[in-house]
C-alpha cells in the first residue's frame, strides 16, 4: 500500500523535473544500450563462428605441416611451414581405427577459361572423400572417384558460381574447361552452398584429383622429393575418440618423419573443437573487452544518478522535514528516494534496452557479403540488463537516500 | 493531556553547551487553547518541538495522554506524530506540485487509513475550502494555503494541534480567519497550542504561557477564558 504511494510520489517528482530526469536517464540509456549492443553482437559473432564449424562437423582433425623452428603460432603459417606431409602419410593415417574419412587438400588460385568466358576460382586437389567429409551435395554429374585419382584423370568438379560464370544456364557436365592451358573435363557441379565464415565462397571452388593436381597443375615436393600435401582433414567416428585418434596420428607421423622423443614436430594436429575453442576465446575476449567499455559508461551513468539524487535531496530538504513531521519514518523516506533512483535507472535501462534491441536487429540485417551476424538480444541479456539497472539505481541511490532519511525534521523544516 | 515535568533541553554547539529550556513544568488539559509567547531565544520553539515530539528533552519527563514519550526512539515518535498530533507551520510547508486535497491526504500516507480523498474533502470543508480541493498551492492565497495546512493537520483526528507562528506570514484579514478557525476547532474539543509573538493573537486564546530565558515566566488565563468579551 505504502509502496504504491511511494511509487506515485517518485513518478510525480521525476515528472516535475522532466529535462533533468531525461538527461540523467541518458547516462543509463547509453550505458545499458552500449553494453547490450556489444554483448548481442558479440554473441552473434560467436554463433556465426560456431555454426560455421558445426557445418563442417566438429569431429574433424586438421593435420598441417609446421616449422619446428618457428616460434609459437608462426610455426603453422604457410610461409614458415616446410612441406613435410606426403600422400604416404595420408595412407598411413587412413588405417587408424575410428577414422571414417580422410581428405588431403592442396589449394591454389587458378583462372578457368571456356571459349571467351573466364573466371577465377580456388582449386582444391583432393580425393573422393572430400564430398562426403565436407558435406557437399551434387547439383549434377558426379564427384571425382578413386579411379580418377589412380589414373590422374584430367577431370574437375566445379562450384555452382563457377558453373554460372562460365556456362550461364547450360549444363557444364561433359564440357571442357582450360586451366593453366590444360584441358579438363567437367564431370560434376556442386550444389550451391553460400559463404563460409571468412567470406570464402563454397560456390567458387574447383575440385580435381590431388594426383592430377600434383602431376599437371602445381607440383610441390617435400625436401626428400616426395609429393607434398598442404593439409589433411581427418574425420573420426565421434568427438569422444578425438583425443585418442589425435595422439595416434601424432605417433604415426613422428615415427614416419623420424622425430625423436623431445624433438619438435614438423606438423600439427588440431581438432576442430580446439580451433573453435580458440576462436571462441578470441571473440569472448573481444566481447568482454567491449563490454567493459560499455560498463564504464554505465558507471558514469550511475554517478549521474547519484549526483542528481543528491541535488534532489538538498532541494527537497523542507519537504523531507515536513514528511517527517507529519509521521514519515526513516524507512519511509529511505524507500521513497531509493525508489526514485531505481526508477530513473530502470526506465533509462529499459529505453537503452529498447534502442539496443533495434540496433541489434539492424545489425542482423546488414549483409556482410553474403552472410550476416545474427545479433540476438536473448532473454538472459534482458534479465541481466534489468537487474543491473535496478542494482545501479539502488547502489547510486542508497547514499543520497540515507542522507535524506537521516535529516533532522526540525532543521529540515527551517532549511533555506 | 500534556504533562511536562522539569523539561530541560541543552544544545551542544561543539564544546559549548547552550541551554534552551531550563526546567519547564506545565500541564495542558484536554480541550484547552493555549498560546506560548516569548521573545526570540526564550525557548518557545524548543518547547514547541518537544511538545510536538520532534525533539527529545535532555532531562525531565513528558507525558502525552498519560504515556511517557520523552525517551522514545525516532520511529515511535514518528508514529505518535502521525496519530496524535497535527502541525501547522509559519510558511505552510505545502507540496507545490500537489493539489490541496493531495496535500491534505499526505499524513494518511504514513499513518494509514482508507477513504483518503473523502476524508481530505471533509477536512477541507471544515476549514472552508470545499471548492478548492483541486487547486495547487500556487493558485491559493496565503490565508487559503494556511487553511489547507490546517486541514492537513486535522485529517488524522489529532488530539492536539500545534501551530508555530501560524499567522506570521499573513495579513490581518487572513490572520483573523485563521485564528477563528483555531477557535472553532477548539470549541469542537481539539486541544490547540499556538506559538506566537503577536500579543493580540495570544489574547484570543484561553491561556498564555510566557517563556523567558528557558523558563516559564508567567502562566495566566486570558479574558476569553474568564468569559469576558474578547
Amino acid at each position: 500500500m505504502k509502496f504504491i504511494e511511494f511509487f506515485k510520489i517518485a513518478v510525480q517528482s521525476l515528472l516535475s523535473n522532466k529535462l533533468r530526469s531525461a538527461l540523467t536517464m541518458l547516462g543509463m540509456i547509453i550505458g545499458v544500450g552500449s553494453v547490450i549492443i556489444l554483448m548481442s553482437v558479440g554473441a552473434g559473432l560467436q554463433n556465426m563462428i560456431t555454426s560455421t564449424f558445426e557445418e563442417l562437423g566438429t569431429n574433424l582433425l586438421m593435420v598441417q605441416p609446421a616449422n619446428p623452428e618457428a616460434p609459437g603460432i608462426a610455426a603453422m603459417a604457410p610461409g614458415y611451414a616446410t612441406a613435410s606431409i606426403t600422400l604416404d602419410d595420408v595412407e598411413a593415417i587412413e588405417r587408424v581405427r575410428s577414422v571414417t574419412g580422410i581428405v588431403p587438400a592442396n589449394e591454389n588460385f587458378v583462372k578457368l577459361k571456356v571459349g571467351n568466358e573466364e573466371t577465377t576460382a580456388v582449386i582444391h586437389g583432393s580425393n573422393s572423400d572430400y564430398q562426403r567429409v565436407y558435406g557437399f551435395e551434387m547439383a549434377s554429374g558426379q564427384f571425382i572417384s578413386e579411379v580418377n585419382l589412380a589414373r590422374r584423370d584430367m577431370v574437375v568438379v566445379i562450384g555452382s558460381k563457377v558453373a554460372e560464370d562460365l556456362f550461364g544456364d547450360d549444363d557444364p557436365v561433359g564440357q571442357q574447361v582450360r586451366i593453366r592451358d590444360k584441358r579438363f573435363t567437367i564431370i560434376g557441379v556442386l550444389a550451391p552452398r553460400g559463404l563460409s565464415m571468412f567470406g570464402f565462397s563454397w560456390d567458387e571452388l574447383v575440385v580435381t584429383p590431388i594426383t592430377t593436381y600434383q602431376a599437371r597443375l602445381f607440383s610441390q615436393k617435400t625436401p626428400s622429393g616426395e609429393d607434398a600435401v598442404q593439409s589433411i582433414s581427418v574425420q573420426v567416428t565421434s568427438a569422444e575418440v578425438m583425443d585418442e585418434v589425435k595422439e595416434e596420428i601424432e605417433n604415426i607421423l613422428r615415427r614416419r618423419h623420424k622425430i625423436d622423443e623431445g624433438e619438435d614436430d614438423d606438423f600439427s594436429v588440431l581438432s576442430m573443437e580446439q580451433m573453435l575453442g580458440t576462436f571462441e576465446t578470441i571473440t569472448l575476449a573481444l566481447t568482454v573487452f567491449l563490454g567493459m567499455i560499455g560498463a564504464i559508461s554505465l558507471l558514469v551513468g550511475s554517478i549521474g544518478i547519484m549526483n542528481i539524487m543528491l541535488v534532489s535531496v538538498t532541494e527537497r530538504t523542507r519537504e523531507i522535514g515536513l514528511r517527517k513531521a507529519i509521521g514519515a519514518k526513516r524507512r519511509d523516506i529511505l524507500m521513497q528516494f531509493l525508489l526514485e533512483a531505481a526508477m530513473l535507472s530502470l526506465v533509462g535501462g529499459a529505453i537503452g534496452l529498447a534502442i539496443a534491441w533495434g540496433v541489434s536487429w539492424g545489425v542482423s540485417q546488414i549483409d556482410l557479403g553474403g552472410f550476416t551476424i545474427n545479433a540476438v538480444v536473448s532473454p538472459l541479456i534482458v534479465t541481466v540488463a534489468v537487474l543491473v539497472s535496478v542494482f545501479i539505481g539502488l547502489a547510486s541511490g542508497i547514499y543520497p537516500a540515507m542522507r535524506a532519511a537521516g535529516l533532522n525534521p526540525i532543521d529540515a523544516l527551517h532549511y533555506g | 493531556m500534556i504533562e511536562l515535568e522539569n523539561i530541560t533541553k541543552i544544545y551542544r554547539m561543539g564544546k559549548v553547551e547552550v541551554p534552551a529550556l531550563r526546567g519547564v513544568t506545565l500541564n495542558i488539559e484536554q480541550g484547552e487553547m493555549v498560546a506560548i509567547i516569548g521573545a526570540s531565544g526564550s525557548g518557545k520553539s524548543t518547547l514547541m518541538n518537544i511538545i510536538g515530539c520532534l525533539d527529545k528533552p535532555t532531562l525531565g519527563t513528558y507525558l502525552l495522554e498519560g504515556a511517557d514519550v520523552s525517551r522514545l526512539n525516532d520511529n515511535k515518535l514518528a508514529e505518535i506524530r502521525s496519530k496524535k498530533l497535527g502541525f501547522v507551520f509559519q510558511d505552510y510547508n505545502l507540496l507545490s506540485r500537489a493539489s490541496a486535497a493531495a496535500n491534505v491526504e499526505l499524513p494518511l500516507v504514513y499513518g494509514g487509513g482508507g477513504n483518503r480523498h473523502k476524508r481530505a474533502l471533509e477536512a477541507l470543508e471544515r476549514v472552508g475550502l470545499a471548492g478548492r480541493s483541486n487547486h495547487r498551492p500556487t493558485e491559493l492565497s496565503g490565508g487559503e494555503q494556511q487553511r489547507v495546512a490546517i486541514a492537513r493537520a486535522l485529517i488524522n483526528n489529532p488530539s492536539v494541534i500545534l501551530a508555530d507562528e501560524p499567522t506570521g506570514n499573513l495579513d490581518s484579514a487572513s490572520t483573523d480567519e485563521i485564528v477563528s478557525i483555531f477557535r472553532q476547532l477548539n470549541q469542537e474539543g481539539i486541544t490547540v497550542v499556538i506559538v506566537t509573538h503577536e500579543m493580540d493573537i495570544a489574547q484570543q486564546t484561553r491561556r498564555i504561557i510566557r517563556l523567558y530565558d528557558g523558563k516559564v515566566a508567567s502562566d495566566e488565563k486570558t479574558a476569553v477564558s474568564r468569559g469576558d468579551k474578547a
